[in-house]
């Protein structure tokens, strides 16, 4: 319970009869890095302005640390932002961004050079106080505008896609350097990104959010392995997906007539499918293999198999991708990734083979059709 | 010295020697009337037709001559005045149309646009018109009898102040702003740390421009003056048109050096500012 | 609750647009909305008298304004200003194009010589170009020299107080205002597409009339527009160097008011003077959008 920083219940914003953000509830933990992940347009920065109070709800209650964040506009709220543009002020040294905020407060000159310093350091920008905005790269801005929340000691930072603006390589660098500072430091960070990669890689629990309303909210491994959704499954990662009918369901397990294949399938079942229910069966690339693998003694009922054609076979390096296409041309093909193994490579699979392709009982998920 | 090098610069770049060449003789084209006034301010000549001999004597004279010092005062002050009520409206028009909307919109910015576009002339007699027959006393004392030429002149300089600070408050990064929210800061506190700064090289540009224009009009002030109130344009007008002698190029040439000033002075303050980081 | 926080925030903004809003709109009111409709108030009334004016709903003035008298004054105007646009436009293409190539330092220093004499006092250029012009001035005593030195005899060339010299003026003035304009156009112009006509077998000309050109066209029609416009209603360039033929529309207006006192005249032709600039303006945006299409 001490443990929640943040609430919102059923947070909702729309713009002119445009719903950006639809009846959002999440809770936040102290210490958290959280991160909101979704598509453009999907309201992530919305509800982020909101938490910041730079926008104004249409419904719904923003709490923090047990107050109520209704009457206290934005320059009162325990809570610091990220910009997306950094929005450092372009007349200012760096050293008066950073300490803008204090010196708002009524920090005195004395202490001011010591934190300021002192936060210099902790975003590896040391000695650079007298500098000019004009005289910086984009990952230094970066660091000042964190730098420049941080000092605030906020309980909460809000980052807005800070890593966009970045190109690959200092992306890499940064992603690491964030969960290294907000680890240090202890306060509770909110990122809002579009990118899968960035919010597997970095945060601790993971809301993803499309069309204003959160999906699912999990940690990331959960919301690889266990998508709740078609949608989540489909932009964490990529997955097969296969449409079929409950036909019995017996000890936890479904079984599944596939619609187009007219083959039945097991999987196991965690929501409560019944009979005739329809459902999507989610399968993510790499656990597909071919049917050259060990098949234990009692496989018939721990693995799945489908008969289909090899398509192609795209080479990536340490990884390739087969795709398997099947009679039904309704039927989207199968997406399987496999390492790259020295050996393998010299067999090879040829194009126009036909595969069989297996998967556990275990690898799948079952997804409501909506 | 400087000129070898800008004739040199041109050489250099002489590929097709016809651009240049037409280049050049635009220029000489624009100057040469400017320089020959200029040269014959000097000139020992009553009727200043032919060069007769160097002198200062009628600048001396431009300087002792009553009416011309209070033509000039008047310009100034009129300016002056003009520029402060043009940078308010500017702004604040600048900032209506930006920030707010409001029904017809697009209708008021027709209409702020007139000014600009109808001739001087229409304006002129309009203000002439408008003047006399709401009755506007003729014999206020000073500075208050130039309020007829600076309402004019206001009403012609605000909208150019406008689209000058438009311009650059369409490049302002919203996320400044709320950046200093986010920080702590009020409405006060964002009009002096982020919009202010922002603005200010735009405030002094569309000052300088709104100065120039005031000191310079000559038609709408034509209809808006009287006896009474002279200005620099008009009084040399009265010069060029009854007794031109030398005395009227050294008006004039005042007039062009403080005009070439001012404008030098604005170009070095726009490079001033592009050199400490006007991060646009 | 929100509602509440809402509406406050909404009354503060209020606040905030009444005294934004309120200043620029009773000035315009007052000083521009006010002066026109007295205006067009006057161009439906007549003189009385020596000095007074009766409001009596009438449009003899637009009546005597459609006089071929006045009629040829109009006629005149737009053929100058016509004319200047067209000599601006010829002179500022090679040197907008001349700009272009100069080095990049020089750039800046040349388009501030090009455009310091539109910062110099009108009344004063036109001053300057009198004394240049006239029959003892800087261009005939020049041409004079000359012929004295090759041996010729020399008659003085009437420049000024005629038609000429009024688009001379008027070519003068405003030359700078064509120049920046089409500028802007060529500077900002992407050469790869010039490279990629004289790959598929364009001369140099063909380029230019087939590629550069159409896509310069709303940068040229700016310029034109600032030229055309002013040129149409200026006053002061004919007043001076007109002489007593030399009226432009402007003039007669103001010798309605400063002169022969009939004031509804007066208002009835600025009136005309701004229907048709506003036509013209009109009739640019209609091409240039229909170009664009």
């Amino acid at each position: 319970m001490s443990a929640r920083l943040i609430s919102l219940q059923g947070l909702s914003k729309s713009f002119q009869g445009n719903d950006a953000v639809k009846f959002v509830d999440l809770t936040i933990d102290k210490g958290e890095f959280f991160g909101i992940l979704g598509p453009s347009g999907c309201g992530k920065t919305t509800l982020l302005k909101m938490i910041a109070g730079l926008e104004e709800p249409s419904a719904g209650r923003i709490i923090i640390d047990g107050l109520d964040m209704d009457a206290v506009p934005a320059n009162r709220r325990p809570v610091n932002t990220v910009f997306q543009s950094y929005a450092i002020f372009p007349h200012m040294s760096l050293e008066d961004n950073i300490s803008y905020g204090l010196k708002l407060k009524g920090i005195g000159s004395g202490n001011l050079k010591k934190r300021v310093s002192d936060m210099l350091d902790v975003v590896e920008l040391t000695g650079l106080e007298r500098r000019w905005p004009d005289q910086l790269s984009g990952g230094q801005l970066q660091r000042v505008a964190l730098a420049r929340a941080l000092i605030m000691q906020p309980k909460v930072v809000l980052l807005d896609e800070p890593l966009a603006a970045l190109d690959a390589k200092l992306r890499e660098t940064m992603k690491y350097e964030l969960v290294k500072i907000q680890k240090e430091i202890g306060i509770t960070f909110i990122m809002v990104t579009h990118d899968q990669q960035e919010a597997l890689s970095m945060m601790d629990k993971i809301a993803v959010m499309n069309e204003g309303r959160i999906q699912q909210v999990d940690q990331p491994n959960l919301l690889y392995e266990k998508p709740k959704n078609l949608f989540v499954a489909n932009f964490i990662g990529s997955a097969n997906c296969l449409m079929g009918r409950v036909t019995k369901v017996k000890k936890g397990r479904a079984y599944i007539m596939l619609a187009d294949l007219n083959q039945e399938i097991v999987a196991f079942s965690y929501e409560n499918f019944k009979v005739s229910d329809d459902v999507q069966v989610i399968i993510r690339p790499e656990k597909l293999t071919f049917q050259d693998i060990e098949l234990p003694s009692n496989h018939e009922k721990t693995i799945n198999r489908l008969n289909g054609e090899l398509l192609e076979i795209v080479y990536h390096g340490g990884v390739s991708t087969f795709r398997v296409g099947f009679k039904n041309k309704n039927l989207k093909p199968l997406i399987i990734s496999q390492l790259n193994n020295h050996d393998q490579t010299k067999d090879g699979y040829r194009i126009g083979s036909n595969v069989e392709v297996c998967w556990r009982l275990d690898a799948a998920t079952l997804v409501p059709v909506i | 010295m400087l000129f070898g090098k800008f004739i040199s610069a041109i050489k250099s770049s002489l590929r097709n020697p016809w651009l240049n060449i037409s280049l050049l003789v635009t220029l000489l084209f624009l100057y040469t009337p400017i320089i020959v006034l200029i040269i014959f301010s000097f000139n020992d000549s009553r009727r200043n037709i032919v060069w007769k001999g160097f002198t200062l004597k009628y600048y001396k004279k431009m300087f002792s001559n009553e009416i011309l010092l209070e033509a000039f005062l008047n310009s100034i002050a009129i300016a002056l005045i003009t520029t402060i009520l043009s940078l308010v409206l500017g702004v604040l028009t600048a900032i209506l149309l930006w920030r707010f909307q409001f029904p017809l919109k697009s209708l008021y910015q027709g209409i702020i646009m007139i000014p600009i576009i109808v001739p001087e002339i229409c304006i002129g007699i309009a203000f002439l018109v408008f003047f006399n027959w709401i009755g506007w006393p003729s014999d206020l004392i000073w500075p208050l009898r130039l309020a007829k030429i600076i309402f004019a002149h206001s009403l012609f300089c605000f909208p150019f102040v406008a689209i000058v600070i438009r311009a650059k408050l369409v490049s302002l990064n919203r996320e400044c702003e709320e950046a200093a929210k986010d920080l702590g800061a009020n409405a006060w506190h964002v009009y002096r740390d982020v919009w202010f700064p922002h603005l200010k090289p735009s405030l002094i540009a569309g000052g300088f421009l709104a100065f120039t224009l005031s000191l310079d009009d000559f038609v709408i002030t034509f209809f808006t003056s009287g006896p009474e109130t002279i200005t620099l344009p008009i009084k040399i007008y009265s010069m060029v048109r009854f007794s031109v002698t030398p005395e009227v190029n050294a008006a004039s040439t005042v007039l062009i050096v403080v005009t070439i000033l001012s404008v030098c002075t604005a170009i070095f303050f726009q490079k001033e500012n592009l050199k400490k980081g006007s991060f646009e | 609750m929100p509602s509440d926080r809402f509406r406050a925030k909404n009354e503060n903004s209020r606040k905030v647009f009444l005294v934004t809003f309120l200043p620029p709109t009773i000035w315009l009111i007052l000083f521009l909305l006010a002066p026109i409709l007295i205006i067009i108030v006057y161009s439906f009334s007549q003189k009385v008298g020596l000095i007074n004016i009766e409001v009596n709903w009438v449009s003899d003035n637009y009546w005597r304004a459609a006089d071929p008298i006045y009629l040829k004054i109009f006629a005149k105007s737009f053929y100058i200003a016509g004319i200047t646009t067209f000599l601006c436009l010829v002179i500022s293409f090679p040197v907008a194009l001349a700009i272009t190539k100069i080095r990049q330092d020089w750039k800046l220093i040349i388009l501030v010589l090009l455009m310091l004499p539109f910062w110099i006092n009108l009344l004063i250029r036109t001053y300057a170009l009198i004394a240049v012009l006239r029959t003892r001035g800087f261009l005939n005593s020049g041409f004079e020299w000359i012929a004295a030195h090759l041996g010729l005899r020399f008659e003085p060339i009437q420049f000024l107080y005629n038609d000429t010299a009024i688009i001379i003026g008027l070519v003068y003035i405003h030359l700078p205002f064509m120049i920046l304009p089409i500028y802007a156009g060529l500077e900002g112009f992407d050469e790869t597409l010039k490279q990629a006509a004289e790959d598929l077998g364009s001369s140099s000309m063909q380029v230019y009339r087939h590629i550069v050109f159409p896509l310069i066209r709303p940068s040229i029609f700016a310029g034109c527009m600032l030229v055309f416009i002013p040129a149409l209603g200026s006053y002061l360039t004919p007043e001076l160097l007109g002489g007593t033929d030399g009226q432009l529309i402007a003039n007669v207006i103001e010798r309605q008011f400063k002169h022969a006192n009939d004031w509804p005249f007066g208002a009835a032709l600025s009136m005309v003077l701004i229907y048709v600039t506003c036509g013209v303006i009109a009739a640019w945006l209609l091409v240039a959008k229909r170009k664009e299409s």
